[in-house]
């Protein structure tokens, strides 16, 4: 990222190897003190329920019949990985996430862009910008799926009406591209998100070096590809990772908009399923349990080998 | 850049979390005294007026503080499958339904009523109409809830539509002339379609209108020894019948229709039919209402049963692990009583009165001079539906628009969201039942070892 | 061309200047076009609140319908006979408080993994991230069983307590960043002027990475607020939220939309004015780099 912040004290520079070992461990003590509570206190709070959830895994608990509560051992995993609604709402997953944060990325990319140079009115269009961040999200889930779709008395069908007339197309929106309609609204919502981020670190872009290649005669558009984008590059990683982060788990929008049909069940929506309609717990679990090692795995692979961001400052 | 002192930081953050900690969270709605209950339940509009009346007139005259949690249908229903799955006692009171009903009663997560019924000669449980009352017993016997209303389901029709168009609706229409008046006022006036028909997914949503035409059509869920019969020709014969006219001469937006969307559509007269819950019919005569008096109302279309509306009644249990039982049950005898009525009628308007549980409300002369339209075709389809034997064969569980297992609701949803992509056009129907198939399959599946290891 | 190098170049301007020809005007117009897309959704729900129920469901949608405060009636209490102050109450407390509680955890976290990193800091962090890997629809039922042993399910500190957990990873990646930032230089002249740790840090860090930490907090508080899954399964009467109360205003029976409009408004509003006010610091406090 920046200037590495090296340790205040290098245990090489001291002499003495015993007294050393010592004084090394109770400095490292002093550093992991200040990590100390939000590490227990996450621990605690987040770690417990995981426990609770991967031993639920396991076993046969239907709210409904108590009485067969047991033992299921691995049944409920074998049952998730084959049951074809989950493997739906696995790609549902994958298609919802990816689109949404390729999307708002590059909106939000090329609004911070326009938004980079001074205006007249750049602040207001940047409030107007950031707006969207500000609904509450079920809020605007329902504005959506009714102020905005909705074929009878939905915004886009009346648009439409005004400018084509009474025989406008009208179609319903979230029938016919019932994904499509979920990704827009959570773009919507996000765009400003990667706005801002991407925003801050071109308002951080080292303008003394750009301003010495364009005295050198570089266009714009080099310029762009050559500095911008790569000092951008862990701007983007961090906008991709927290958005990927969230909108995985999103779960207000699928429920609202479309109620998990027409093929939008995500997986947060069928865990959800299987939970309070099924009243399985032991499949639900098991399939959340599925979704953190998927997601472990990913994410290793994503910030261990092609992220930079751990990368620079391995150093320390 | 302005330097904050850290003395101004620190003294503004506590000066505000003190103001917000002395305010006391939440403490406003009534922490739970000696002498509150709690009562879970559905947004219908018949709820929210109870949840207005009952502070002035309930709780002035008993003392009792009534805290309410209202919640859409959907939400509400997951929270109080987790609540009396769970026995927390968060709550005393929850407007469950004659599907659940039955269900808990077995499970033991429901209070019986019966004791308290004859302590209580007021309540008058003989006023219930007949076929309420049972769908509301446990296996016991024992009564475990009350409606607060009741409804089944009709035909709704623009009188005035079809008279232009020179059709008479028959005294006891079949599906098949339904189709063919649809066909012909479809398009009678501009942007009008023929009729509105549930799509949205949903058990309750779509399958509750479709479950009741696969019955008139000879289809049913599950067989008597419990083999799922759900791509069954009877099924498909149904479903594709229903998902045709939909298509054709159905409303837009069709496959996120529910009742409120045909509400609507019906009150902006976007369409000319309606087939859907007796309750509706309130809706549709209200003051208000641009289709006031415009519509005609003819018992549910039938093919091969001689009658075929649901039957369905939110109602309230008490929850066993609830405290305050008696408190509990003074409000249920309050808010489904006959005094309860005549206040709504009084207070808010004769349509809105929870109608559709008393035989003394369909005597009543207030509210049939402002129900009189459609009162007695709402009262004489409840009094025809039968939930053991809905359709023409015998079933193994009760319900005619439902299946009363546990299964049920997420069954009925699966199923559902294929049904609805049908309407939408991305699959076929038979597609979509033969999936249904698979998944009743497995439903049964279990229930038939469970009857095995009990024979 | 060489010639042009001599032009003194230290006083670069923090932005472009505004270029005064038909591209910047095109520019110009293309950001105000896509400001004003964004922002539709919003002043179409804000007006559609302000309509009643009837003429908030016509087609075409009817922009200059009569105004009226129906909505706002009916969300405040005109229907129902509850008034939404609890709810909101609730939210402002949970919000507010989980955010000072993550800030507390979440400073000295970052402090221990960028000025003074323990060893495998990077796996700290990652630890961290994965917390927020399980969908929180799976953890809900051990939470609940947990909450309901203890007793304390409808109680806004068991809400305060997830959103902090909920939190405090961001929020430490977040400080971690800032905190990264700040010149080893800066922190040696202090201490070569003998303060002391504690002293440096309130005196010399903690101003220096202001902005980053309102960022952190307004990003902490807009989370939590908007929070809806744990507190419809937690809470009952006594502690439920602001989003649970508007969700309670959708009914599957007769129109709502003016209502639901009006609750949307009225319930995003603290997260509104707080992002507005907040919004340079959000930016600043997002920059990586911007305190050099």
């Amino acid at each position: 990222m920046s200037t590495a912040l090296e340790p205040q004290t290098s245990p090489e520079a001291r002499p003495g190897l015993g007294q050393d070992a010592a004084l090394r461990r109770a400095g490292d003590w002093a550093r992991r003190a200040p990590l100390l509570p939000a590490l227990i206190f996450l621990i605690i709070v987040t770690q417990l329920p995981f426990l609770g959830t991967l031993i639920i895994s396991f076993m046969n608990w239907n709210a409904y019949y108590p009485d067969e509560v047991g033992f299921a051992g691995f049944d409920n995993y074998r049952r998730v990985l084959t049951d074809v609604t989950t493997r739906d709402s696995i790609i549902t997953t994958i298609v919802l996430t990816a689109s949404v944060v390729l999307v708002s990325l590059v909106l939000g990319l090329i609004i911070a862009l326009l938004l980079d140079r001074a205006f007249r009115g750049r602040g207001i269009v940047r409030t107007m910008m950031i707006t969207p961040f500000l609904i509450v999200p079920v809020a605007a889930a329902l504005v959506w799926k009714h102020a905005l779709y909705n074929p009878e008395y939905g915004l886009f069908n009346g648009v439409l009406t005004w400018i084509f007339g009474e025989n406008a197309p009208q179609p319903d929106w979230i029938s016919t591209m019932p994904l499509t309609a979920v990704v827009a609204s959570l773009v919507w919502q996000w765009t400003p998100f990667m706005m801002l981020i991407l925003l801050a670190g071109l308002q951080s872009k080292p303008l003394d070096v750009i301003e010495a290649a364009k005295i050198d005669g570089c266009s714009s558009w080099q310029i762009f590809r050559h500095m911008t984008l790569p000092h951008l590059r862990q701007y983007l990683e961090l906008g991709a990772l927290l958005g990927s982060i969230y909108i995985v788990q999103n779960f207000d929008a699928v429920f609202t908009i479309t109620s998990g049909g027409l093929g939008t069940a995500n997986l947060p929506y069928t865990i959800y399923q299987i939970f309070y309609n099924a009243h399985d717990f032991g499949r639900a679990s098991a399939a959340g349990v599925v979704v953190v090692i998927g997601t472990i795995i990913i994410a290793t692979f994503a910030l261990r080998t092609v992220s930079s961001l751990f990368r620079q400052e391995g150093a320390r | 850049m302005r330097r904050l002192s850290m003395r101004t930081v620190l003294l503004s953050l506590v000066v505000l979390l003190t103001t917000t900690a002395c305010a006391g969270w939440g403490g406003g709605v009534g922490g739970g005294g000696a002498n509150s209950i709690n009562v879970l339940m559905v947004n219908n509009p018949q709820m929210v007026d109870l949840q207005r009346l009952t502070a002035e007139h309930f709780t002035k005259a008993t003392g009792i503080t009534v805290n309410f949690t209202v919640l859409p249908e959907n939400d509400v229903r997951d929270k109080i499958s987790q609540e009396f799955s769970s026995q927390a006692g968060q709550y005393d009171v929850a407007s469950l339904s004659n599907f659940e009903i039955p269900i808990y009663a077995r499970s033991g997560w429901i209070a019986p009523m019966d004791p308290y019924i004859a302590q209580d000669p007021a309540f008058d449980q003989d006023d219930i109409l007949g076929p309420m009352a049972e769908s509301l017993k446990g296996p016991d016997g024992q009564i475990y809830g009350q409606p607060f209303y009741g409804e089944s389901s009709f035909l709704m029709y623009r009188k005035d539509v079809l008279d232009a168009a020179g059709i008479t609706m028959p005294e006891q229409p079949t599906w098949q002339q339904v189709a063919d008046i649809a066909a012909r006022v479809d398009g009678a006036q501009p942007g009008m379609a023929g009729i509105c028909l549930r799509g949205q997914p949903g058990w309750g949503q779509v399958f509750a209108p479709l479950t009741t035409v696969v019955n008139t059509f000879g289809g049913t869920w599950f067989t008597a020894d419990w083999q799922a019969a759900v791509n069954a020709p009877e099924f498909v014969e149904a479903v594709q019948f229903y998902v045709d006219l939909v298509r054709e001469h159905g409303e837009a937006g069709a496959p996120q229709a529910g009742f409120t969307e045909c509400l609507n559509n019906m009150i902006q007269g976007n369409v000319a039919m309606w087939y859907d819950a007796t309750s509706a019919a309130g809706s549709l005569e209200a003051a208000d209402s641009p289709v006031r008096g415009k519509i005609g109302y003819a018992p549910a279309p039938v093919v091969k049963t001689p009658s075929s509306g649901w039957l369905y009644a939110w109602s309230w249990g008490i929850q066993e692990a609830s405290e305050k039982k008696d408190a509990a049950w003074q409000f249920v005898s309050w808010a489904s009583s006959k005094e309860y009525e005549q206040l709504v009628g009084e207070q808010i308007g004769w349509s809105n009165v929870p109608a559709g549980k008393r035989a003394s409300t369909y005597e009543n002369p207030h509210y049939l001079a402002e129900a009189g339209a459609f009162a007695e075709q709402t009262k004489r389809a409840i009094e025809t539906a039968d939930p053991r034997n809905p359709g023409v064969q015998p079933r193994p569980a009760l319900g005619i628009q439902f299946v009363g297992i546990p299964e049920f609701p997420d069954l009925g949803t699966q199923v559902s969201q294929e049904v609805s992509s049908a309407i939408a056009g991305l699959v076929t129907v038979q597609e979509a039942l033969d999936r249904g198939q698979e998944l009743a399959d497995d439903v049964a599946e279990r229930y038939r070892s469970r009857a095995e290891g009990e024979s | 061309m060489t010639a042009t190098l001599e032009a003194p170049r230290t006083a670069a301007p923090p932005v472009n200047p505004p270029a005064r020809n038909a591209t910047g005007t095109l520019l110009t117009i293309l950001a105000w076009v896509i400001g004003v897309l964004f922002v539709v959704p919003v002043l179409w729900m804000v007006l559609t609140s302000l309509h009643s129920e009837e003429n908030a469901a016509t087609n075409p949608p009817s922009v200059f319908a009569p105004l009226t405060l129906e909505g706002y009636a009916n969300f405040f209490g005109a229907q129902t006979g509850t008034s939404p102050w609890p709810s909101l109450l609730n939210s402002l407390t949970a919000s507010v408080l989980s955010t000072a509680l993550v800030l507390v955890l979440a400073i000295p976290a970052a402090y221990a993994l960028s000025i003074r990193p323990v060893r495998k800091w990077t796996d700290v962090l990652f630890f961290f991230l994965s917390t927020k890997m399980l969908p929180v629809v799976a953890g809900l039922l051990p939470v609940y069983l947990i909450a309901q042993s203890i007793g304390m399910l409808d109680n806004i500190w068991l809400l305060i307590i997830l959103y902090t957990s909920m939190n405090l990873p961001i929020a430490v990646w977040m400080m971690r960043s800032f905190l990264a930032e700040v010149p080893v230089e800066v922190l040696e002249a202090a201490s070569i002027d003998g303060c002391t740790l504690p002293r440096t840090l309130r005196t010399v860090v903690v101003p220096m990475v202001l902005p980053g930490i309102a960022a952190t907090a307004l990003i902490c508080f807009i989370f939590s607020w908007n929070e809806l899954l744990f507190a419809r399964v937690l809470t009952a009467t006594v502690a439920q939220t602001a989003p649970v109360f508007l969700t309670s205003f959708v009914t599957s029976q007769g129109l709502f939309l003016a209502t639901v409009c009006a609750a949307s408004v009225v319930v995003s509003l603290p997260v509104l004015i707080a992002g507005f006010a907040a919004q340079d610091k959000l930016v600043q406090g997002l920059s990586l780099g911007a305190i050099k």
